[in-house]
């Protein structure tokens, strides 16, 4: 879950500065081709250029690797379960494991499909990496013209997100006070993880009327025009990073179609 | 400016029989300075929520009228500015300058005015960080000085205060005064909802004292009133000054060791710690915000297990290893927010749970449910949802939970924050007759009062 949590560092480097729109929309746009083919070196050749965008965005491999491991995982499960168990066992047989024949064709799927998920998941890590949540929701607002209700509501919700882990650590001790525990029994075990769920989704709820009657107090739902504090431009440059990335990734894709490496998701 | 008229004022909220407000005729003029009173059930919070334009018509039933210059209050939304009692859940965005100006923008201030009048709030406050500083970092009377700047930008007429402070520690709370203090004028109309009443006094000029469904018991100056309802405020629960409670000694020294924390300590959280609790003594634990103190009763309570250091408790071993049912029966822990708690949907079953789990015979576990309704004044709500319960109720339901099971020891953290006199003497007797009667205490307080009237000893961590 370390991608999913609400650090950054505001970026001055050259793609790291861009408009958080921009660079959404470029990683969207960039990743979206690759999602038709089946072979490795499509995504390998994508991962490549991101990998070479890093220094554009300020970002150094060892803070990407700390970000990234979870999608890491992700790549190798994919490998082993697709070892184990696809059933397209083509090609030329390269090791016996017992009654798995893991042989070339299944190799190749399970790189293609390992190189894939990082090559399509890493960009998404790389923007969020290098954006502000407030710039994020202002440019949405802004640029993208998302409601503010909409953006600036999770925003504000996003913010009580760590307050969730502290939250069932205390619950989980509260029931533990009242005589609840499970030992070893697992049914047991699920209705007490039920409730104390139950217990948390109840408390945010209740957390998330009180931030909405405190945000409306101050005129969130008055219906006047808003004004913005923060500009958030959207330039030449932004306009230039979201034409660039597809025809990128068009390029990559166009080169192993005329490669013949290009084995396409559905036909 | 701003002007406040009710006139036979009152509201139910959808679904509930009684009135929380009724009867109500008041008039503040501009620029006074009233603090509101009156037990907990009131509806001074209700008055608040009318006031701010917060009920929305279709979530209750009203009666007579109330206005602001002369306009229904959710019309009059941008006369009125609001500070609720909890920091957390009023601060929208990360850095604080962002925060003051959210109000701005949603009432559409012009750019160029945004940053200066976010200056101006920040200062007006006595706010000691750049706009730079992230809400998160602050301590919760920061944060709240913070959401008082939030309110003050938008420059309110009327500014109303629902116990801005009942959240924090002393030293938050004496911040967020600071800052009221300071940042009134005399263009600015005040309703403030305060228990204690000594730590408000210096910012008003009038008192209005409701009476639960019957409207204004009494409005005046300050003296006045408390001169004329002084102890009948005190008997309701109203924190009165000069109306001391009496300290509630030992009658006995204390009996054997029930909990011993040697070099006890959580990585992070607290300091090596060592401590004794015996039998029959209450032990106030003290020390200011960080030191550690509710993860010290964590520990002490069998709830969590210290990185280093050894907790054992009586009968024998460390409390953390029992199993839950085992612990209830030797300590009992409660809570700082009762809610965390509360595990079934009546409050008669939150009282059986305990005995329940122990397998003990239905009919000895509703004797143990009937006693402890009873002795908590619980009876009358013995079918209600324990989420529904005023902040009294939940707390004396918290510490009957505990008490359902019998343990020998009681540890409490924060057991006095925000309750009204009357609970506040209830919990004292309460826990004074626990401990006459052989049982040990071990409560972690701020409340200065609350240790000079109970404790026996008292063990203060430093941070």
């Amino acid at each position: 879950m370390t991608a999913l949590l609400p650090t950054f560092q505001a970026s001055t480097a050259p793609l790291g500065r861009r408009n958080p729109v921009a660079k959404l929309a470029a990683a969207v746009l960039f990743t979206a081709p690759l999602i038709a083919t089946l072979d490795p070196l499509t995504p390998a050749v994508a991962l490549a250029v991101e990998l070479a965008a890093l220094p554009l965005f300020g970002l150094r491999p060892a803070e990407l690797a700390r970000r990234a491991w979870p999608l890491l995982v992700a790549a190798a499960g994919i490998v082993v379960t697709l070892v184990l168990f696809a059933a397209e066992r083509t090609g030329a047989l390269v090791v016996a494991l017992g009654p798995f024949d893991v042989t070339t064709g299944v190799l190749w799927l399970a790189l293609g499909m390992a190189l894939r998920i990082v090559a399509i998941a890493l960009p998404g890590v790389m923007v969020f990496a290098t954006t502000d949540p407030t710039d994020l929701a202002d440019a949405l607002v802004q640029n993208a013209r998302v409601p503010a209700r909409f953006a600036l509501g999770a925003l504000a919700a996003f913010r009580l997100v760590p307050l969730l882990g502290q939250e069932w650590q205390l619950l989980a001790m509260a029931r533990r006070a009242r005589g609840l525990d499970a030992g070893r029994n697992p049914a047991a075990r699920l209705r007490l993880f039920a409730s104390t769920a139950f217990a948390l989704l109840v408390g945010a709820i209740r957390r998330g009327t009180r931030l909405a009657v405190a945000m409306d107090a101050r005129g969130f739902d008055a219906g006047t025009p808003r004004t913005v504090a923060r500009r958030q431009r959207f330039t030449a440059a932004d306009t230039a990073l979201v034409v660039a990335a597809p025809a990128l990734s068009a390029v990559i894709v166009a080169v192993s179609v005329v490669t013949g490496v290009f084995r396409p998701l559905i036909g | 400016m701003a002007e406040v008229t009710l006139r036979g004022f009152g509201w139910r909220h959808a679904g509930r029989r009684a009135w929380a407000v009724r009867g109500v005729d008041l008039r503040i003029a501009h620029g006074e300075r009233v603090l509101l009173l009156g037990p907990s059930g009131a509806g001074k919070s209700t008055l608040l929520a009318a006031l701010a334009g917060l009920l929305a018509e279709d979530s209750g039933e009203a009666e007579g009228t109330v206005e602001i210059d002369g306009l229904d209050p959710r019309k009059a939304r941008e006369r009125v500015g609001v500070l609720f009692q909890d920091p957390e859940t009023q601060l929208v965005m990360s850095r604080c300058g962002d925060d003051v100006a959210f109000g701005l923008e949603n009432r559409g201030v012009p750019a160029a005015e945004i940053w200066p009048r976010v200056d101006e709030a920040l200062a007006r406050v006595g706010f000691g960080h750049g706009r730079d500083r992230l809400t998160a970092a602050l301590s919760g009377g920061e944060q709240q000085r913070l959401a008082l700047a939030g309110v003050l930008a938008l420059r309110p007429g009327l500014l109303l205060l629902d116990e801005p402070t009942a959240n924090l520690d002393p030293a938050g709370a004496a911040l967020v005064r600071g800052a009221v203090a300071r940042a009134l004028d005399a263009d600015t109309t005040l309703l403030l909802v305060e228990h204690r009443v000594a730590d408000a006094l210096p910012l008003v000029d009038r008192v209005v004292v409701l009476e639960p469904g019957g409207g204004v018991a009494a409005d005046g100056p300050p003296g006045a009133v408390f001169a004329a309802h002084g102890a009948a405020l005190a008997e309701a629960g109203v924190w009165i000054p000069g109306h001391p409670v009496a300290p509630r000694r030992a009658a006995a020294g204390p009996g054997e060791v029930l909990v011993r924390a040697a070099g006890a300590a959580v990585a992070g959280r607290l300091r090596p710690a060592d401590l004794t609790a015996h039998a029959g003594e209450v032990l106030a634990v003290t020390g200011p915000n960080g030191a550690g103190k509710s993860t010290l009763a964590l520990l002490l309570g069998g709830l969590m297990r210290p990185t280093s250091g050894a907790v054992e408790a009586a009968p024998a071993g460390a409390p953390h290893r029992w199993r839950a049912a085992a612990l209830t029966t030797r300590i009992g822990s409660v809570f700082q927010d009762p809610e965390h708690q509360f595990v079934t949907h009546r409050v008669a079953d939150e009282l059986a749970l305990g005995p329940r789990r122990l397998g003990r015979p239905a009919a000895e576990v509703d004797r143990v449910v009937a006693g402890l309704l009873d002795r908590l004044r619980l009876t009358r709500l013995a079918g209600a949802n324990p989420y529904t319960l005023s902040g009294g109720e939940a707390r004396r339901l918290s510490v009957a939970t505990a008490l359902a099971t019998a343990p020998r020891l009681l540890v409490l953290d924060e057991p006095t924050f925000g309750q009204d006199r009357r609970t506040w003497i209830e919990l004292v007797d309460l826990l004074a007759g626990l401990r006459d009667d052989g049982h040990g205490v071990v409560a972690v307080t701020h409340d200065a009062d609350f240790v000079a009237a109970l404790a026996d000893r008292e063990h203060r961590l430093a941070r």
